[in-house]
């Protein structure tokens, strides 16, 4: 097998970003975008809920400073101006305008959230579905070379990632960016000089998101990889937890666990402290905003001959004219309510960055997956059910007839129909997984229909690759291999791999139940066939045994079976897809003495009639092979049946006598 | 519950300072956080105040007032405003509150990581150090994965939770309280207002929580599913593609995964109204408060006759702290939802800690194992104390140092109990186990179990180098003495065809060598050490049947003076035993040479037919 790759944590490529909300959009173009007004919306709505309650704080004082005594503030109509503006009105008139503006905002911000999180979860099914798709469709090389715990990890932890991102971050990142704008720009209309004020304030606050944040991102990515440590760690120790035990391993083994599991506390701490800190000291640099704002204000007041300057004009007023105090007074109260607004929201905005850091993470290493090289197929001949007519030509049909055809394009739109015999032949064959080292040597293998061919040799000697080559999991590097005499290169891979049934060394089967699991061979088996296939693999007795027989649930990889129980089922449901060839790669793995022979017995059965090629680990069960081949690395050393190969007295004799020879 | 408290308590050991030292740090934060808007509101209305009397007298005349601390004396005659030190006074306590909250926050925060961080980081050791001293029987008990998710999952949770808890914890519910109290001072019976949302806010949170949290239960289960399918699929991946299933997987998951997503959504969609079940409570809120707080402080202005008493600061003051009382409530619901979740993991973790081994190490013990002599006295083995039927019953065995012992049996038959009681992997239920003519009970566990060196059935490499794997057996083994184990296991010619031979880097859990290969190192690893026994758990299964014969010759001609138990499916394996040991049904079927129990042993003659494809098997 080709070296593993080994899981980078890198950062998120360039344009990750774009890309994500490019899908976004594209997919969910209309509630996407009302989302967004909704949310913008939501802001405007804050914002201006908080105006009106300082609206309403100015028309009191208004109403109880009139000159003649104090007026009831619900009633009657007051001048106030705050915020830059100037109007008549009175407290009863501006409650109601801030309930209904407290109830649209209420409304717009549920309706927001409720949309987002529909998005999100759509968008997370979308891309789930899409990366599993893709996946079905990869070379065998990239599940060869990719742990599985890696790509397990996208569908569990990238996308969980890629979700905080869509639901959270993206929200909130609007709803700050745009707050903080809008929040400014009414600041200068009021004042510059106290907006200067607020943004010195908050460049400290980017400068200590920057700190502190940036450190937590830092000894966050250190604290993820030796997560990854500790946990392999563990992971290993626990599954090797008796080989520990039985080496008296146990003090090395804490000893190791407690240097990795020390360090991860060191990052670990490191992060959140960097993570813990950041809000205090934002919220309070607030604080020190909201109280310099304050005497800025009063200083102005009381600095003579000192204006206000503003960018509207609108509150540009003469603040040494005694009339205008308490106007000015006003403006340095509103403007101290948005100065609170702005802090808090390059609060939340700082707490952000660590999200959209690790969703970026994510959401480029789930693109990466989705970008991986699918399959190729180029083959253009395809298998089809057939039937002779009465002159013996053959002709297409629907009908299940257990008779296979190629049906072969020719450039000039003719076709043809070649009956499938399952004749292979591989014609001096090389093979290299990872282009350099040749895993086989020019091979030459003949198989004629229903014959049995037997693989043997060493671990490590090619016999598995060789079917991997029929099958087409692998492109050959020179060479070829004919089916029927047909490259095989020209022939659909679904088609191709439909002719040829496999019995895999490692058994895999699927969450479900016996039942399913036989029919797996073949979708549109009926049950009679399944239990047919059962009988025919030795399986039918021991799977009448489980608790609810054929309709026991399997999980785990069957691991409520035996390893031969296993076996006997995948040899069923090869026997139901009945493919007219057959490979059968042996399993190492040890089976008790008893089940082994049900499994032999099986294996018998379904190679009768139909071209087979045996990967044997056992010299005993491949001797009424017609060809045995004898592979040593990569290369056929020898060939013939099993008496000739005796007779030869080369390798084969030496494996099969060894006992004697070695003694 | 008090149980779990004090293993919390007791993990959290060096960090217990820091633990204490969190909650009081974020009092004084809460402290400064609610004593803040009460000043700041105190220094807008003495301002205000001096506006208003500035603006409404706009002479040259010397007015005074009273402000909240001190008369202050004002002259506007060109609007040069006096001031008292009142107004920089409470600047200046502003300032110093602000630093206490922010020095308190920032090292609450520290203080917060150290403690939360120090407790998962013991917890891990912890649970750790006492699976380690688990027997096979405390291991059965558990299973690999369940022990796994409580050292990582189930330590994360807890430690999230308990950081929230030493922070927020004793702060929220003094936030209400300190915010009441204040709100109180402020605004009088208004307060009451709060007290009447509090159970609103509660009894909705209370709800929408409730509820979410049922269906996120229910979808959770069904994503783990989902999950499982996808390494299912990922692991079977040859058979999908071998049987042309690509579509059908995609549909199944697609399936599946759509009726994931549903589910998703109808739970989201209820957290959804959180946060605006939160907003609407504190709209309301405010709503009330600006309208009886206008009116009453409208009465007051005209005729004291009103029974609240306030100021336009205080209303403001007033709306402060009733966010800061509903925003609390929401603090505390979430931390409740959390605790909820860890006490379950809380109770897996104590599980683990409290588990008794069930072998430990004797007093006095022998740390010298004698030589390679095995004997079976009367053995009766159960692999739990309540189990009706023994593993093994009636063992009786008599074994040589040096000889070579082959073990026959089918599934079930009791070969993996029978070896490994020999390094007391288990303890018997009756009779006795004697190596070198002691029980094994007496000696010291490491001194037996490096003389007993057993290859497991399942047997693993660790991360690391070929050397350092090898090293178990031996740990100051020399470069010769590794090679020589190697040759011997066959396993040369793998480290001789790596580039950094003995250095060659091996991957988690061996994952770069084939399971052949594994197999003859993992027998390298355990003849480094020289034991006495050695035990042969079915360890060649993938090492095919040149290499099988090879390492028996090497094991036999190399190591004369070892005993050696082998544990096998395929007869050739055994064969040329001095002696085979023919378990059924957890008894001793029969004992005897190759030859003589062709003769005399049913069983061996089936089994040898079978693989050999004699008589009627064919």
């Amino acid at each position: 097998m080709p070296p593993m790759r080994i899981r980078e944590h890198k950062k998120a490529k360039k344009g990750t970003l774009t890309r994500l909300l490019k899908e976004l959009f594209k997919r969910y173009p209309v509630r996407l975008g009302f989302a967004i007004f909704l949310i913008l919306f939501n802001v405007f709505a804050n914002l201006s809920s908080s105006m009106f309650l300082n609206f309403i704080t100015v028309c009191l004082s208004t109403a109880l400073s009139m000159p003649g005594g104090a007026q009831n503030p619900f009633t009657g109509s007051y001048q106030i101006s705050a915020m830059g503006m100037t109007l008549n009105t009175n407290v009863s008139t501006l409650l109601i305008i801030l309930a209904s503006i407290y109830a649209f905002g209420v409304f717009a911000a549920w309706w927001w959230r409720r949309t987002m999180a529909v998005i999100t979860h759509e968008y997370l099914n979308e891309l789930r579905i899409q990366m599993f798709t893709h996946l079905q469709d990869l070379p065998i090389k990239y599940f060869d070379t990719h742990p599985h715990g890696e790509i397990m990890s996208l569908f569990t932890n990238d996308i969980d990632t890629i979700r905080q991102f869509i639901s959270g971050a993206l929200p909130t990142f609007i709803q700050a960016t745009s707050a903080i704008i809008l929040v400014l720009v009414v600041m200068m209309m009021n004042s510059i000089w106290m907006t200067i004020v607020t943004l010195v304030c908050s460049l400290l606050m980017v400068l200590s998101t920057v700190v502190f944040g940036g450190r937590a991102a830092r000894f966050f990515v250190k604290q993820q990889i030796q997560v990854a440590k500790v946990e392999g760690n563990i992971e290993e120790s626990m599954n090797g937890l008796k080989v520990i035990k039985s080496f008296s391993h146990e003090e090395k083994s804490e000893l190791q666990f407690k240097d990795l599991n020390d360090e991860l506390c060191t990052y670990s701490t490191n992060a959140n402290i960097a993570g813990n800190v950041t809000g205090p000291v934002n919220m309070n640099i607030g604080n020190f905003m909201y109280i310099l704002t304050a005497t800025v204000g009063f200083l102005m007041l009381v600095i003579p001959g000192f204006n206000n300057l503003t960018l509207s004009g609108w509150s540009a007023l003469d603040i040494n004219n005694a009339a205008n105090v308490s106007t000015f007074w006003g403006v340095v109260l509103s403007f101290l309510l948005m100065s609170r607004m702005f802090s808090n929201n390059m609060n939340n905005f700082s707490q952000q960055v660590t999200f959209i850091v690790m969703g970026m993470a994510g959401a480029s290493r789930c693109f990466d997956l989705i970008d991986e090289k699918p399959e190729v197929d180029e083959g253009y001949v395809t298998l089809v059910h057939a039937k002779k007519d009465e002159n013996g030509n053959i002709v297409e049909t629907n009908e299940r007839t257990r008779l296979y055809a190629w049906k072969h394009p020719h450039g000039d739109g003719s076709l043809t129909y070649t009956e499938l015999k399952g004749d292979i032949l591989l014609d001096h064959v090389d093979f290299s997984y990872d282009g350099h080292r040749l895993v086989l040597e020019d091979v030459d293998i003949y198989a004629h229909p229903g014959q049995q061919i037997a693989l043997v040799g060493a671990t490590g000697a090619g016999k598995t690759t060789i079917t991997n080559l029929i099958n087409r999991f692998y492109p050959l590097a020179d060479g070829k291999v004919r089916y029927d005499g047909i490259n095989i290169n020209k022939i659909k891979k679904d088609d191709l791999r439909r002719s040829l049934g496999i019995v895999l060394q490692d058994v895999n089967l699927f969450t479900g139940t016996v039942l399913e699991n036989i029919r797996y061979g073949r979708l549109d088996a009926t049950d009679e066939e399944c239990y047919e296939a059962a009988k025919i693999a030795n399986a039918y007795d021991f799977i009448m045994r489980l608790p609810e027989g054929f309709n026991t649930v399997l999980s785990g990889d069957g691991s409520n079976l035996s390893q031969g129980q296993r076996q006997l089922i995948s040899i069923a449901r090869a026997a139901v897809a009945d493919a007219p060839v057959m490979i059968l790669d042996e399993a190492t793995s040890s089976i008790d003495t008893r089940t082994e022979k049900l499994v032999q017995q099986g294996m018998d059965q379904i190679m009768k009639g139909r071209t087979v090629f045996v990967i044997a680990h056992r010299l005993s069960t491949i001797q009424n092979a017609n060809a045995i081949m004898v592979l040593d690395h990569g290369k056929i050393i020898e060939r013939g049946d099993h008496a000739s190969l005796i007779k030869q007295k080369g390798y084969y004799y030496q494996l099969y006598t060894g006992a004697f020879e070695l003694e | 519950m008090l149980e779990k408290v004090k293993l919390i308590a007791k993990s959290v050991r060096q960090y217990k300072k820091y633990a204490i030292w969190t909650p009081i740090l974020m009092i004084i934060e809460a402290l400064m956080e609610c004593a803040m808007p009460f000043v700041m509101s105190m220094l807008i209305d003495t301002i205000t105040q001096a506006v208003t009397v500035t603006a409404a007298h706009p002479y040259n005349e010397i007015h005074e007032f009273s402000g909240i601390f001190k008369t202050l004396t004002y002259s506007n005659a060109t609007l040069n405003l006096k001031l008292d030190v009142t107004i920089f006074g409470i600047i200046i306590a502003l300032i110093v509150m602000a630093l206490i909250s922010l020095s308190a926050g920032f090292i609450g925060g520290r203080t917060a990581a150290k403690a939360s961080v120090g407790l998962q980081t013991n917890l891990r050791e912890d649970i750790y150090k006492k699976i380690q001293t688990f027997s096979f029987a405390n291991i059965d008990k558990f299973h690999t994965s369940s022990l796994i998710t409580r050292l990582t999952t189930d330590v994360n949770q807890v430690g999230m939770a308990f950081q929230m808890m030493i922070r927020i914890v004793v702060r929220a519910p003094l936030m209400i309280i300190f915010s009441a109290v204040m709100a109180f001072i402020a605004g009088g019976w208004m307060a009451v207002i709060f007290i009447l949302l509090i159970p609103v806010i509660g009894l909705g949170l209370w709800f929408v929580g409730r509820q979410a949290f049922r269906i996120f239960t229910k979808v959770f289960k069904r994503y783990d599913a989902l999950n499982e399918s996808v390494q299912e699929n990922v692991s079977g991946i040859r058979v999908v593609k071998s049987y042309v299933r690509e579509d059908y997987e995609k549909q199944k998951f697609t399936n599946a995964s759509n009726s994931l997503t549903g589910g998703f959504i109808k739970a989201e969609k209820l957290v959804a109204l959180t946060d605006p079940l939160l907003n609407t409570t504190i709209h309301i809120s405010n709503i009330l408060v600006i309208s009886i707080g206008t009116y009453a402080i409208y009465r007051g202005s005209i005729d004291n006759s009103f029974w609240i008493k306030l100021t336009v600061g205080q209303m403001s003051s007033l709306i402060t702290y009733g966010i800061q009382i509903l925003v609390s409530i929401l603090m505390i619901s979430m931390i409740l939802v959390m605790m909820l979740m860890s006490v379950e993991c809380v109770r897996r973790i104590s599980e683990v800690l409290n588990e008794e081994p069930s072998i430990k190490n004797p007093e006095n013990p022998l740390y010298e194992v004698k030589n390679g002599d095995i004997v079976f006295d009367n053995v009766n083995f159960k692999y739990k104390e309540t189990a009706q039927k023994c593993a093994l019953s009636n063992i009786n065995l008599n074994i040589k140092s040096g000889e070579f012992v082959g073990i026959l049996g089918s599934t079930g038959s009791g070969k993996t109990s029978l070896v490994n009681l020999i390094s007391r992997l288990y303890d018997v239920t009756e009779g006795r186990v004697l190596v070198g003519d002691r029980d094994v009970r007496e000696y010291d566990i490491p001194t037996l179990r490096k003389s007993v060196s057993v290859v497991l059935q399942k047997n693993v490499l660790f991360s690391g180098t070929i050397a350092s794997n090898l090293k178990w057996g031996k740990e100051d083994a020399t470069v010769e003495e590794m090679e020589k184990a190697c040759e011997i296991a066959q396993a040369l010619e793998i480290v001789k065809g790596k580039k950094d031979g003995l250095n060659s880097k091996v991957e988690q859990g061996g994952a770069n060598f084939s399971g052949g290969q594994k197999q003859r190192l993992c027998i390298a690893r355990a003849i480094v050490g020289s034991p006495k026994i050695l035990v042969l758990d079915d360890s060649t299964s993938a090492v095919d049947t040149k290499t099988d014969k090879l390492i028996r010759k090497g094991l036999k001609d190399q190591l004369p003076n070892i005993t050696k138990i082998v544990i096998a499916q395929r007869i050739s394996s055994i064969e040329d035993a001095d002696k085979i040991i023919v378990l059924d049904d957890g008894e001793i079927s029969a004992i005897g040479k190759h030859s003589e129990l062709l003769k005399t042993s049913k069983i061996y003659k089936e089994v040898y037919e079978t693989q050999n494809r004699v008589g009627g098997a064919k």
